[in-house]
């Protein structure tokens, strides 16, 4: 237990300046602007998006300043901002396959409708520090700027959902669709069982490292589902939105999101025939570890609403899954144990004093 | 003026980089005698995906959102929607919104809304060029055992 302590003010003003002093680090080298930090430091600003849940480069990269790069920090700043601002509102769901497209790939289709295309990514690189990056040099334009688009050009960026394919064919299960209002984890507390609602939104903002970890465990076999990854899709989407006001809707803002549907394997159950399931991931950001972590986790909870058996492995047990995703709520409760406790630890050596004396007479009178 | 017209313009502005409308607002020097309906305030607008990308609706997570509403002298009202945390974007949206209800439409519609509608076509063009260069064709070997 925590007990209130006074004093310490004077203390704790002085570290908190030589906190300040040591964010701002040597002052021989330059300040680093939030700009900076929004612009070349984008996918750290993303991750603080997508795990704060609030989609605004400029806070996320204010916070990662302020946080000296400790994103859950930073994540944690973000947090607590977005219980001060009022609820304008919800959009209306966003519509993935009008996204404008920076990058869309499959695994499963290698002619996919539309096309592959890898976008600003990491993979085929070599992973071999570029020390021309040291020298300060700037890069090079890359071929895309120097081939001026042809006006009314065909390619809108725009393609279909890979999935879509395969449930022509009835070979995947369709998602029932629906308008209702789904749960919101920030309104109302977390109860068990929670729907696929609750779960992904909980996912969505949950600590990367964790979904990871969890994601890994499945393909590990604990909760083997055979994910392949049907389409990954990275890009800008308009948010929409009624306005009361105007009497109709508008877009209201755009924003970067990863998308993964991930096709699994499924032998059937009683009421339905084998037939491909899915995972869903969506995040903000470009986040695609992220989101494909989500899809193959969300795919092992649904093991119940498939009619799975349950292996008792982690990734399925949704009561540990949602109650540990939340990075600011475990390092909350962690991080407080640091804090003085002295009034319990006082209990804690009493009883073990206590009990010493005991063992010890006891032994004594055995002698 | 149609409510089609109205709400293209309005994604168009709650859209757009806030300096690049800033410029052209200036360079108007539009009449601004206005009273306030909502004074600028910042919030949160809860964003919804779909399962699956077609399914029931989740709650993804909020972005901010800032919005106000004007009058201007002679009764028309005008209204602010745009994306971040910006009081004088969305107060230049709202004269903007009014205006174009106004005889001032043809001008604002030309000096303003044509130019950052060509901007940002452009600009997605940019990028989808951007991104057709990094289009691939995989090829499938053949497999030794095959």
């Amino acid at each position: 237990m925590y007990v209130a302590v006074k004093g310490g003010e004077k203390a704790i003003d002085a570290a908190h300046d030589w906190l300040a002093e040591e964010r701002r680090g040597d002052r021989a080298v330059a300040e680093l602007s939030v700009a900076q930090i929004r612009e070349q430091l984008a996918l750290a600003v993303n991750r603080v998006m997508a795990e704060g849940s609030l989609y605004d480069p400029d806070l996320a990269a204010l916070a990662i300043k302020q946080a000296r790069g400790d994103l859950i920090e930073a994540i944690f700043l973000i947090r607590a901002y977005r219980t001060t601002l009022p609820r304008f509102g919800a959009s209306a769901p966003v519509d993935t396959a009008d996204m404008i497209c920076d990058r869309r790939i499959s695994a499963t289709f290698k002619d996919a409708p539309g096309g592959q295309v890898l976008g600003p990514t990491f993979d085929y690189t070599h992973r071999l520090l570029d020390f021309a990056l040291a020298a300060e040099g700037e890069p090079g334009v890359s071929e895309g700027e120097a081939t001026a688009p042809a006006p009314g050009s065909a390619d809108s960026g725009k393609a279909p959902h890979i999935t879509e394919f395969l449930n022509k064919d009835g070979l995947i299960e369709v998602e029932p669709t629906s308008d209702d209002t789904p749960p919101d984890l920030t309104r109302e507390p977390l109860e068990f069982p929670a729907n696929r609602a609750l779960r992904l939104q909980s996912l969505t903002r949950g600590d990367e490292g964790f979904v990871l970890g969890m994601a890994y465990s499945t393909q590990r076999g604990y909760a083997r589902n055979h994910a392949f990854v049907g389409e990954l899709r990275i890009g800008t989407v308009a948010v929409e939105m009624d306005i009361p006001e105007l009497g109709f809707a508008i877009e209201i803002g755009e924003i970067e999101l990863t998308e993964c549907e991930t096709v699994n394997q499924f032998k059937g159950s009683k009421t339905e025939p084998p037939q491909f399931t899915r995972g869903y991931g969506l995040v903000f950001g470009q986040t695609e570890r992220k989101a494909i972590s989500m899809a193959l986790v969300d795919r092992a909870l649904r093991w119940q609403e498939l009619g799975e058996d349950n292996q008792g492995a982690p990734a399925q047990d949704e009561e540990f899954v949602l109650s540990h995703a939340d990075n600011i709520q475990a390092t909350g409760f962690l991080e407080h144990i640091k804090l003085p406790h002295y009034v319990d630890f006082q209990a804690e050596l009493q009883l073990i004093r206590r009990l010493r004396t005991e063992a010890t007479a006891g032994t004594e009178a055995g002698a | 003026m149609g409510i089609e017209t109205r709400k293209t313009y309005l994604s168009l502005l709650a859209k757009c980089p806030a300096p690049r409308l800033d410029g052209l607002f200036q360079a108007l020097a539009l009449k601004r005698d206005f009273d306030w309906l909502r004074v600028p305030e910042i919030g949160g607008v809860m964003v919804r995906g779909r399962m699956g990308g077609t399914g029931a609706p989740f709650n993804l997570g909020e972005m901010t959102v800032t919005r106000c509403a004007v009058r201007l002298s002679d009764g028309v009202v005008g209204h602010g929607y745009v994306q971040g945390r910006d009081k004088a974007k969305a107060e230049q949206v709202a004269i903007i919104d009014a205006l174009m209800q106004t005889d001032q439409a043809t001008g604002v519609d030309e000096m303003i809304l044509t130019p950052l509608a060509k901007m940002a076509a452009e600009e997605r063009a940019r990028r989808t060029a951007k991104a057709a260069g990094t289009k691939v064709d995989f090829f499938t070997m053949v497999r030794g055992e095959d």
